[in-house]
C-alpha cells in the first residue's frame, strides 16, 4: 500500500493551524482525504514515512494532556521528526517567564513544528506571531482544538459517507469546551445540522449566532440525531454553582439508553475524553456497538500525521 | 501644579484673531484673550492685535479657542508605577493632547488613602508637571472596600474627590456610609461600575463576540446592577455621586432616570467607549483590553446620544498607561487599559465631524462640566477665570503613530487611526506648555 505523492495533496496554503475558523471547506474536505491516506498508514505493518525526516517538532504543553500529546508524538514519529515534549506548567510559568519569552527561548532552538497547547485563549495565535516555525494549535482555553473537530470529523465520514445534511448533537458543557467551537464551525462549513444540548448555565452567550440550534432538554437535542457528540464535563463547574450536583447533571444530561433512543437507531456516539463514565455518559453506553470512542483516537493520529504533512509542504528548505 | 498665584508678574499675552467658544453659554464668536498673571483679564471682539499696548500677541489664525480640557480620570503610574507613567510625562502627554487639569485616579502604589500621600502628589506634580494635577483619593483605605478613608482631612489636603478605583464598592453598607458621610464635606463620589461577583473571571463583554474568541464574558448588567444600587443609595443619603464611567445603554436609562428624580447623580463615559467597539478586539488585541470592558455597536451609539443629549455630563480620556510586560500576553492575561490623553480631543472630535454631537455641546462635556462637578473655576471663558486655554484647529489630520506619543507607554488603541482635528497651543495658567509647531513629539 502506497501514500499519494506529496505533490499531488490537496492545496493547503497556511504556515500555521490555529483554528478551524478561517479554512475553507475545501481545505478542510483536502486534509480528510490526507487522513483517511493516513489511517490506512496507520494500519500496515511498516508505518514509517520520512516527510520529516531531519525536522524537529516540540510539543509545548501548558496544560496537561495524555492523548492529544500523545498523539501528536507518534505522528511526528511516524513522519520521522524528532519529537520533544515540553510541558511548561510547572517550571517557567511559576518562575515568572511570560509565554513570549518561552516562545522566544524556545525559537532559538530552530524547531521546524511546535504543537501547543495552553490555558489562554488566544496565546497560540500570540505565540505563532513571535516564531519561526509552523504552529500547531492543541487546545487554547475554551477557544479551539481543530485537530480534535478534524478527527471527529474523519471518524463520521468514515461511517457515515458524508457529513452533509445529518444532525449532530453536541452535548454538555458548551460553554468551557474549545471542542464544541471547533466542531460547530467545522460541521458547519461542511453542511452539518448542528445542534447544542446543555443546561443554560453550560451554554455560551450568543452561540445560536454561529449557527447552531439550541436545546436545553436530551429529549428534543436528540431526536432524530445521526451523530450524538458528549463532552467531558469538568468536576470543578460543579463546585462553581453552574450545575446542582452529578446526580442531577447525570439524570437530565448524561447519555443512558433512554435519551439515546430518541436518536437514529444508526446513531453514532462520540466522545473526545478523557470521560467521566457515570457523569455525563452511562458506562454500557459507552461501550456500545454504535460507540466510536476508540476509532477516535485511531483517527486522532492519522489527523495529526495529515496536518504533520500538510504544513511540512511549506517549510523552509523543502 | 502650576499656580498661578505663585508665578511672577509677566508681560500680558493677548491671543488674537481666534473663533471664541465658552462652552458653558454657548457663546460662539470672532475675537481674542487676553491673559494677565495667569488670569483671563479680558475677551471679546474687542481684544484685537493693536488694542492693547503692551501685550505679546499671538495670531490664532481663525482656529477655536476654548478653555483648556480637563481630564477627571487618569490612571498616573506615580507613585508605584513610575516605569508605566510618571505625573511629569502624564503632563507632557496631557499638555500635546490640550488637557490642561487632569485628575489622577488613587490607585497607585501605595493607594491614595493618606493625606501624605495627597500632599504627595501634589508637590510632585507641582515640581514635574505641566498642567494642574488633582489627585482623586481612596474612598476605603487601601481601595479593600471595608474601611471609609479620612474623607475630610484628604479634602483638606487637596484630594479633589473619592474613588475606588478600579473596583466597585461591593459592601452596600460601606457605600451607603461612604456617601452619607462625603456629603456633610460636599465630597463628591466617583465609582467604578462592575458587580465583582457578576465579573467573576470575565475578561470582555459577554455575547457572541466573546463566545467566538473562548473568551470568559462581562454581562453588561454587572454594570448596571451595581449603578442601581448606588442610585437607591444616593436616594437614602443625598451624597453626591458620579458614576465614573458608564458603558451601556441599560446605563444611561438608569442616569436618565435618576436625574428625573431630582437626585445629585451625574456619570461619565470614557473616549474609547464613544469610539470603540467589541468587534475592535479582532484576533485578541490586548490594547482594546479595558474595564469596563467594550461593548457591541448598539450601546456605543447610545453613549453617543447621551452625550449629545447631555444625560451623559462628561468625557473622559481613562488614560490608563501600561507596558509590552502587561499587554503582550495573552487576551485573559493581559492587563486591562489603554492611554488616551493625547487621543483625546481628536478622537471625541469624531462626534463632531460626524455630526453626532454638536461643538458646543462636545466641548462642555470635556471643559466646564468636569471642572464644575469638581469645584474647578477652569472650564470657562470668562474674566478672572484660569488662564488655562487650548487652542484647537479642528480640521488638521493627523495619523496616531504610537512611538511618537509622550506617555512613557504607547498602548494606544487608535494606533494607526486617522484623526482630524488636534490641539495647536496649551496655555495653563497663562504660560504655554504646548505649541504643535515645535514640531512632533519626544
Amino acid at each position: 500500500m502506497t501514500l499519494a505523492a506529496p505533490a499531488s495533496y490537496p492545496s493547503f496554503p497556511h504556515r500555521h493551524l490555529i483554528g478551524i475558523e478561517g479554512l475553507s471547506r475545501a481545505e478542510i474536505v483536502a486534509l480528510l482525504d490526507l487522513s483517511e491516506e493516513a489511517a490506512k498508514l496507520g494500519r500496515q505493518i511498516d508505518k514509517k514515512r520520512d516527510d520529516l525526516r531531519g525536522r524537529t517538532l516540540i510539543n509545548l504543553f501548558f496544560e496537561a494532556s495524555t492523548r492529544t500529546q500523545s498523539s501528536f508524538e507518534l505522528a511526528g514519529k511516524r513522519l520521522g521528526a524528532d519529537v520533544m515534549n515540553m510541558s511548561v506548567g510547572t517550571s517557567s510559568v511559576q518562575k515568572g517567564e511570560t509565554l513570549i519569552d518561552t516562545a522566544v527561548t524556545l525559537n532559538a532552538m530552530r524547531p521546524d513544528l511546535l504543537v501547543v497547547r495552553h490555558y489562554a485563549a488566544g496565546a497560540v495565535e500570540l505565540l505563532s506571531q513571535k516564531v519561526d516555525c509552523s504552529v500547531i494549535n492543541a487546545g487554547d482555553g475554551s477557544h479551539e482544538h481543530p485537530t480534535q473537530a478534524l478527527l471527529d470529523a474523519l471518524t463520521i465520514r468514515r461511517h457515515k459517507g458524508r457529513i452533509e445534511g445529518l444532525i449532530v448533537a453536541i452535548c454538555g458543557d458548551i460553554l468551557h469546551s474549545r471542542v464544541a467551537r471547533s466542531n460547530i464551525l467545522l460541521l458547519n462549513a461542511l453542511g452539518a445540522r448542528v445542534r447544542v444540548v446543555a443546561p443554560s448555565t453550560l451554554l455560551a452567550a450568543g452561540i445560536e449566532r454561529l449557527g447552531v440550534e439550541v436545546y436545553t432538554s436530551m429529549r428534543e437535542g436528540l431526536a432524530d440525531a445521526d451523530i450524538v457528540m458528549m463532552l467531558r464535563l469538568q468536576r470543578e463547574r460543579m463546585t462553581s454553582s453552574l450545575i446542582p450536583s452529578q446526580r442531577e447533571y447525570f439524570h437530565f444530561f448524561g447519555l443512558d439508553y433512554e435519551k439515546l433512543a430518541r436518536a437514529k437507531p444508526d446513531a453514532l456516539i462520540m466522545h473526545p475524553g478523557p470521560m467521566n463514565r457515570g457523569v455525563e455518559i452511562d458506562s454500557n453506553v459507552a461501550d456500545d456497538a454504535r460507540s466510536v470512542i476508540r476509532e477516535q483516537v485511531e483517527m486522532g493520529v492519522a489527523v495529526r500525521i495529515a496536518v504533520l504533512q500538510a504544513l511540512a509542504r511549506h517549510l523552509p528548505n523543502r | 501644579m502650576l499656580d498661578h498665584d505663585q508665578r511672577p508678574l509677566s508681560r500680558p499675552i493677548a491671543l488674537v484673531n481666534a473663533r471664541l467658544i465658552e462652552p458653558s453659554s454657548g457663546f460662539d464668536h470672532h475675537g481674542g484673550v487676553l491673559i494677565r498673571d495667569g488670569l483671563i483679564a479680558d475677551l471679546g471682539p474687542h481684544v484685537e492685535a493693536g488694542a492693547i499696548g503692551d501685550a505679546e500677541f499671538v495670531d490664532c489664525g481663525g482656529h477655536v479657542l476654548t478653555p483648556g480640557l480637563v481630564d477627571m480620570m487618569v490612571f498616573a503610574g506615580e507613585p508605584g508605577h513610575e516605569h508605566r507613567e510618571t505625573l511629569a510625562t502624564a503632563s507632557r502627554a496631557a499638555a500635546a493632547g490640550g488637557v490642561t487639569t487632569l485628575v489622577c485616579m488613587p490607585n497607585t502604589d501605595p493607594v491614595i488613602d493618606d493625606v501624605a500621600l495627597v500632599d504627595f502628589i501634589l508637590r510632585r506634580a507641582r515640581d514635574t508637571a505641566l498642567v494642574h494635577v488633582h489627585p482623586m483619593a481612596a474612598m476605603t483605605k487601601g481601595l479593600l472596600g471595608e474601611e471609609m478613608t479620612e474623607i475630610g482631612l484628604l479634602s483638606e489636603a487637596g484630594a479633589i474627590a473619592f474613588a475606588n478605583g478600579k473596583t466597585s464598592l461591593a459592601n452596600a453598607n460601606v457605600m451607603r456610609n461612604v456617601l452619607a458621610y462625603a456629603k456633610d464635606f460636599g465630597a463628591l463620589i466617583v465609582h467604578h461600575l462592575e458587580d465583582p461577583s457578576l465579573a467573576k473571571d470575565g475578561v470582555m463583554n459577554e455575547g457572541e463576540v466573546a463566545t467566538r474568541l473562548g473568551l470568559r464574558g462581562i454581562p453588561a448588567a454587572a454594570e448596571t446592577i451595581m449603578l442601581e444600587r448606588d442610585i437607591r443609595l444616593v436616594e437614602l443619603t443625598g451624597g453626591r455621586y458620579h458614576a465614573g464611567q458608564i458603558s451601556s445603554r441599560a446605563s444611561l436609562d438608569v442616569i436618565r432616570a435618576a436625574k428625573l428624580m431630582g437626585l445629585p447623580v451625574t456619570c461619565g463615559v470614557s473616549i474609547n467607549h464613544l469610539t470603540l467597539n467589541e468587534n475592535d478586539i479582532g484576533p485578541y488585541r490586548t490594547f482594546f483590553k479595558m474595564r469596563q470592558p467594550l461593548r457591541p455597536e448598539d450601546d456605543r451609539r447610545a453613549m453617543v446620544e447621551g452625550v449629545a443629549s447631555g444625560d451623559i455630563d462628561v468625557i473622559v480620556s481613562a488614560h490608563d498607561p501600561r507596558g509590552a510586560e502587561g499587554k503582550r500576553r495573552p487576551f485573559a492575561e493581559a492587563a486591562d487599559g489603554a492611554v488616551g490623553l493625547e487621543t483625546w480631543l481628536g478622537a471625541a472630535l469624531r462626534l463632531y465631524h460626524n455630526g453626532e454631537v454638536d461643538l458646543t455641546q462636545l466641548l462642555r462635556t470635556l471643559t466646564v462640566n468636569p471642572a464644575s462637578l469638581l469645584g474647578l473655576r477652569s472650564g470657562r471663558l470668562a474674566e478672572g477665570a484660569p488662564a488655562d486655554l487650548v487652542l484647537i484647529d479642528l480640521d488638521r489630520p493627523w495619523v496616531v503613530e504610537p512611538e511618537r506619543l509622550r506617555s512613557k507607554s504607547k498602548n494606544t488603541p487608535f494606533d494607526g487611526a486617522r484623526l482630524q482635528g488636534r490641539a495647536l497651543v496649551t496655555i495653563v495658567a497663562g504660560r504655554p506648555v504646548y505649541n504643535y509647531a515645535d514640531g512632533p513629539g519626544s
